[in-house]
């Protein structure tokens, strides 16, 4: 084993553990596992692809890359917008499925379902638009550059690890300091007990969407950059980012983060001493056993 | 005419495969609330398992033992009963969503081994020559597909009738009551995750024998054949036709089979060829939609006859919940 499973490990790790806080915020907040989650991930990694594309060819060419990396200016402007439209297509589908089952008062299992059945419609329709052929953000090939340590990382790379610290950091001060975080944690702890005492219960779900997706599409475009953009991409990481968010306890949002890093230095570390093909069986087995030994998680509160 | 005759024949045993597996499904959820999301990966096992008993011998992966095929849809249902126990063994105390995780991980732990345990699977080639039921009609395509239609109905028959001999039991009340009100059921001093364990296990041997006859059917099974996909179709088939419902689980098989290869000839007819794979796609956005717009406007399916699940469905079980009805009536 070389030590830079361990910068493989961190990296898609970062992306696991962004994808994750979506999910344990759904969990913790609307109260059921988000199925369709893995989708805004791919969603959001096509949605920019398409803005991205649409505006090299407005403006006659990507664009030189910005210093060290791989792609240039039409990346970022992207990226903005697509985190505005997956939140968006995020609000869409809880205003036509999920928030008329939460009105009804459906059971759990249904919404689960339901974000099945929405979760099937979303990866099929981007199969149907994009066609089932992997795509790319950019074909630039990057040297992986020392970082001493025996570690090397592609400037890429770096961008993708610093992105994710900061966004953490910045959605944990949020969801700790601000007003709509104590109202997020308020019904959170108890939804009826926070609408009586005036939150606007409505206005946080809308909140937790768009937090969620926001995320999502940031990390679905970091695992196009890294590796290459899939309709099943969503699929794929679903399995480590639900291990991640339960790993990390449901509601903590550093813990998801965490526990996404462990996921992926496990991967990583399964595909140097048994081999890739078994890398999907990682999160399963992180599964069961967070599941049988300490089903709240590492930074969870008991229920 | 003796060509839709003959494609009347194999549509009907198709959709009575998918029966079995709904049947199957309806045991874990519509009597026992059991939220198993990895279908694909138990009927995948029954198919394998059956495979390898049946087929003549190989030199390229393990088995060919040649025995009887129907040897091998009781070795078929045993293992896959025996898979689901351990898998119910580790995960059925879990909370429901937690329970759906668990085995949607499991199908995928599934269809990994299949994939790459290349010596005992034939890996991504996956397995052929599995022998057919009356293969000795072969050369009577008609005689042929009736006879395994006629087959496959006695099967979903005989389920039928010992799947609703058990649910008026004394087991499928139990199971019932404690869906319904689990406080209650400990306090009548039954073993909720006894139960649960058992009903699990059961609709698993009942998929894993759904696989076994879908395999030699069709005569060839591959690792793509237990994709998730299949898990939604029975899903949606169990939910339209009316969980908690043997005759609806039956009737949905049939009814979302229909749809499904209804939308494939549209598709085909509507799509030049080399767009195919797209219009593929398209037909799974249609099941997707369905079933949300089904969880929307109809929970209770066509024929949601059963009083007890339509309660569990439309609200979450609350202690204050009145005591359990373990009348029979499904």
């Amino acid at each position: 084993m070389t030590p830079q499973v361990v910068m493989d490990g961190l990296v898609a790790g970062a992306m696991i553990g962004l994808g994750a806080i979506g999910i344990t915020l759904t969990y913790s907040i609307l109260r059921f596992s988000n199925f369709a989650h893995g989708e805004f991930l791919s969603w959001g990694a096509y949605l920019v692809l398409a803005l991205a594309s649409g505006l090299g060819f407005l403006a006659g060419g990507p664009g030189s890359p910005l210093g060290p990396f791989s792609f240039g200016w039409t990346l970022p402007v992207a990226l903005v917008a697509g985190i505005v439209l997956t939140a968006g297509l995020a609000l869409v589908v809880d205003a036509l499925l999920f928030g008329p089952l939460r009105h009804r008062g459906s059971a759990v299992i249904i919404l689960v379902m339901a974000s099945f059945g929405a979760a099937l419609t979303l990866r099929s329709l981007l199969e149907f638009v994009f066609t089932s052929k992997p795509v790319y953000f950019t074909d630039a090939l990057q040297i992986a550059r020392p970082l001493g340590f025996g570690l090397r990382a592609t400037p890429d790379q770096m961008l993708a690890l610093g992105l994710a610290t900061v966004l953490v950091v910045a959605i944990h001060l949020l969801m700790t300091r601000t007003a709509i975080g104590r109202s997020m944690r308020a019904v959170s702890e108890n939804r009826q007990l926070a609408g009586i005492a005036g939150i606007d219960v409505r206005m946080v779900i809308r909140t937790v969407w768009i937090f969620g997706a926001g995320l999502a599409c940031v990390a679905g475009v970091m695992s196009g950059l890294l590796v290459q953009i899939r309709p099943q991409m969503g699929l794929d990481l679903l399995l480590p980012l639900f291990a991640a968010a339960i790993l990390g306890g449901i509601g903590s949002v550093p813990g998801a983060m965490i526990a996404g890093l462990i996921v992926g230095l496990a991967e990583a570390m399964t595909v140097q001493l048994i081999g890739a093909e078994w890398r999907a069986a990682v999160a399963f087995v992180i599964l069961v056993a967070i599941l049988l030994l300490r089903p709240r998680g590492l930074f969870g509160r008991p229920e | 005419m003796i060509d839709l005759l003959s494609y009347g024949a194999f549509f009907l045993s198709v959709a009575l495969t998918y029966a079995i597996i709904s049947l199957g499904l309806n045991v874990q959820w519509g009597q026992t609330g059991l939220f198993n999301v990895g279908i694909a990966g138990f009927v995948a096992v029954g198919a394998y398992v059956s495979a390898l008993m049946t087929t003549p011998a190989a030199t390229d992966h393990l088995g060919g033992f040649g025995l009887p095929i129907a040897a091998g849809w009781l070795g078929a249902a045993v293992a896959t009963g025996f898979v689901t126990f351990l898998v119910g063994a580790l995960t059925i105390r879990l909370r429901s969503d937690y329970l759906a995780i668990a085995t949607f991980g499991a199908a995928v732990a599934i269809h990994l081994c299949i994939l790459n345990l290349q010596s005992v699977t034939g890996g991504p080639f996956g397995i052929g020559f599995i022998p057919r039921a009356f293969a000795g009609l072969a050369d009577r395509p008609v005689a042929f597909s009736l006879a395994n239609l006629a087959l496959l109905a006695a099967v979903v028959l005989a389920l039928y009738l010992a799947l609703e001999h058990l649910a008026r039991s004394p087991w499928g009340r139990v199971l019932r009551a404690i869906r319904e009100d689990e406080p209650a059921a400990l306090a009548l001093g039954k073993s909720a995750v006894r139960f649960r364990l058992q009903a699990f296990a059961l609709g698993g041997a009942i998929m894993g024998l759904a696989g076994a006859t879908q395999a030699h059917f069709i005569g060839y099974i591959a690792p793509d054949n237990y994709q998730p996909i299949l898990t939604f179709q029975v899903w949606a088939m169990l939910i339209v036709g009316g969980s908690g419902n043997n005759r609806g689980a039956i009737l949905g098989a049939l009814v979302v089979w229909g749809i499904w290869a209804l939308s494939a000839s549209a598709v085909a007819s509507l799509f030049p060829a080399e767009q195919q794979a797209r219009a593929a796609s398209l037909q799974i956005v249609m099941i997707g939609l369905a079933l949300c717009a089904i969880l929307l406007w109809r929970p209770r399916g066509i024929l949601g006859e059963a009083r007890i699940l339509s309660r569990h469905v439309l609200r979450p079980p609350s202690p204050a919940a009145p005591a359990p009805t373990t009348t029979s009536e499904t």
